[in-house]
């Protein structure tokens, strides 16, 4: 579903991460996990096609996203769900309209019933309305999920989507985020903490990915 | 890519979804500029095409009138005056392009005096020459052959074809019409300048939602659409209001006389009312294709 193939990446000269190959397979389940700096935002990116890899390539659904151009890349977005530690709302549209984006953007339109279905899931009914700065950080992050997943995505990336929100609504997140991968969704989450990794390998097989000196390596046990 | 297509973005702007439209959030300021440039541009742009027409009709009209007609003089003296007239009439009688010749009456020409030396002229006190008024023929008369014929039969007719009054009054109102096309190319080209600042600066103040858009799997036509039609719209309807406030300055203008001063006759008549019309719709494909650019070139940079 997404391989990383003998894959560098550097800015300015600075190299961030070399030699990275690995393979993420369809319905699993991922934590990206390093020190800040290290690269994870950057490793999302590069799934989703903001970055381009200095060398090497990364496929997606068996396509060199680097090669593509931006309309190509659009379509291949339209199959990725992405939750940002800032979530990005158009704030000046209701939340309904907000996660109805993806639907939006490819001339489609929300069913109702299935979006008061999406906004009950992510415990958000009533706020349709609500514009993204009335909500909380937690409501938010909750509503960003829901736009992710608003598409139907066969992939889930988020990148550090439990930043800005108490350990509460972490879980809450974390438990919604286990259902899409039970649902058979690929799910790959950067984050830097590893209490929610730990949580989490107890509700699902989940493996962790640590990015350290530019390496991807498979975490162990030893968290 | 898919590179844009200009039937195809036309038609679906003009189709292009309200909804798609409310992504890019309203820029109170930049859209009201952009409304009121336009209105002011299209207000100029009436005033140039009017002058550009005004003076394509004087110089058509000027061009006509005296290309039809020429004039004898003659200069001589009172014993031979009439004997060179009736020569001149004979070598014009039989002269190809001529349709009709005659001797000016003496009150005829007393009236051609009258705007410059007043209406008091003593025209029998003074030694004027006489005149004869040659109408041409549409195919015209061959003006240095016919002045050699008038030269040999009588010494003091000298023909006027107009030419030297012609040619510079022609020529003048010409160069009016194509100051006025240029006027019209220079407003649109800052029309469009205008919009295309108006909407970078608009691109550039969302970068966030384009960040957004792009996110949720936006493409680049998606963007530039809510872009586009929200600055051509705005074109278009403060080019229509700048048009009608044009049109009716120009109505309200003092009638054109029949002597016909220059400034006068600046308007528009009959079908020509039709032209400023075409303003507006000018002034939107020019929005559209500076927005279009425009937003396309910002998008190239955000991946």
């Amino acid at each position: 579903m997404i391989e990383f193939h003998d894959l560098s990446l550097g800015y300015s000269g600075r190299v961030l991460m070399s030699g990275v190959t690995l393979k993420l397979m369809p319905g699993s389940f991922h934590f990206l996990t390093g020190p800040s700096g290290s690269g994870k935002t950057s490793l999302l990116k590069l799934c989703y096609g903001e970055l381009k890899a200095t060398s090497g390539r990364v496929e997606v659904f068996g396509q060199d996203i680097g090669t593509m151009a931006r309309d190509q890349v659009a379509l291949i977005r339209r199959r990725i769900g992405i939750v940002h530690q800032d979530c990005q709302f158009l704030d000046h549209l209701p939340m309904a309209e907000n996660i109805a984006l993806p639907l939006e953007v490819a001339g489609q339109v929300a069913d109702a019933r299935a979006m008061d279905e999406l906004l009950a899931w992510v415990g958000l009914s009533g706020q349709a309305r609500a514009l993204p700065p009335q909500l909380s950080g937690g409501e938010r992050q909750r509503a960003a999920l829901a736009r992710a997943v608003m598409g139907a995505p066969d992939i889930i990336l988020a990148d550090e989507p439990t930043g800005n929100i108490d350990w509460e609504m972490s879980q809450r997140l974390l438990r919604l985020m286990t259902e899409l991968n039970r649902m058979g969704k690929t799910v790959v989450v950067a984050t830097h903490d590893l209490n929610l990794i730990r949580v989490a390998k107890s509700q699902v097989a989940a493996r962790v990915l640590r990015i350290q000196g530019g390496r991807v390596q498979l975490a162990g046990a030893d968290l | 890519m898919t590179k844009p297509n200009l039937g195809s973005s036309l038609r679906r702007l003009i189709a292009g979804r309200r909804r798609a439209d409310r992504v890019v959030p309203p820029s109170g300021h930049t859209a009201t500029l952009t409304t009121l440039t336009s209105a002011a541009m299209a207000f100029l742009a009436v005033f140039a095409l009017a002058l550009s027409i005004a003076t394509g009709r004087l110089a058509d009209r000027w061009s006509q009138a005296l290309t039809q007609t020429a004039t004898v003089r003659i200069s001589a003296p009172p014993e031979q005056m009439q004997a060179q007239t009736e020569k001149v009439l004979d070598v014009l009688k039989t002269t190809p392009g001529v349709s009709a010749a005659r001797v000016m009456e003496p009150d005829e020409i007393k009236r051609l005096l009258e705007p410059w030396l007043g209406p008091d002229l003593p025209v029998d006190a003074l030694p004027l020459p006489q005149l004869v008024e040659v109408a041409e023929a549409p195919e015209g008369i061959d003006g240095s052959g016919l002045q050699m014929r008038l030269t040999a039969e009588a010494p003091g007719a000298i023909l006027d074809d107009h030419l030297r009054w012609r040619q510079p009054l022609v020529s003048s109102a010409s160069r009016v019409r194509i100051l006025g096309l240029l006027s019209l190319a220079l407003i649109g080209g800052a029309t469009a300048a205008l919009i295309t600042l108006a909407t970078q600066a608009a691109l550039a103040a969302n970068g966030q939602v384009i960040r957004t858009l792009r996110l949720v799997g936006a493409r680049d036509g998606y963007i530039a659409r809510a872009f586009v039609r929200r600055f051509t719209v705005r074109a278009f309807m403060g080019a229509l209001a700048g048009t009608v406030l044009g049109m009716a300055a120009i109505a309200l203008l003092p009638a054109a006389a029949p002597e016909g001063g220059f400034l006068t006759g600046l308007g528009f008549t009959g079908i020509e009312w039709g032209w400023p019309l075409l303003l507006p719709v000018l002034a939107a494909v020019v929005a559209f294709l500076s927005t279009l650019a425009a937003a396309f070139q910002t998008l190239r940079t955000v991946r």
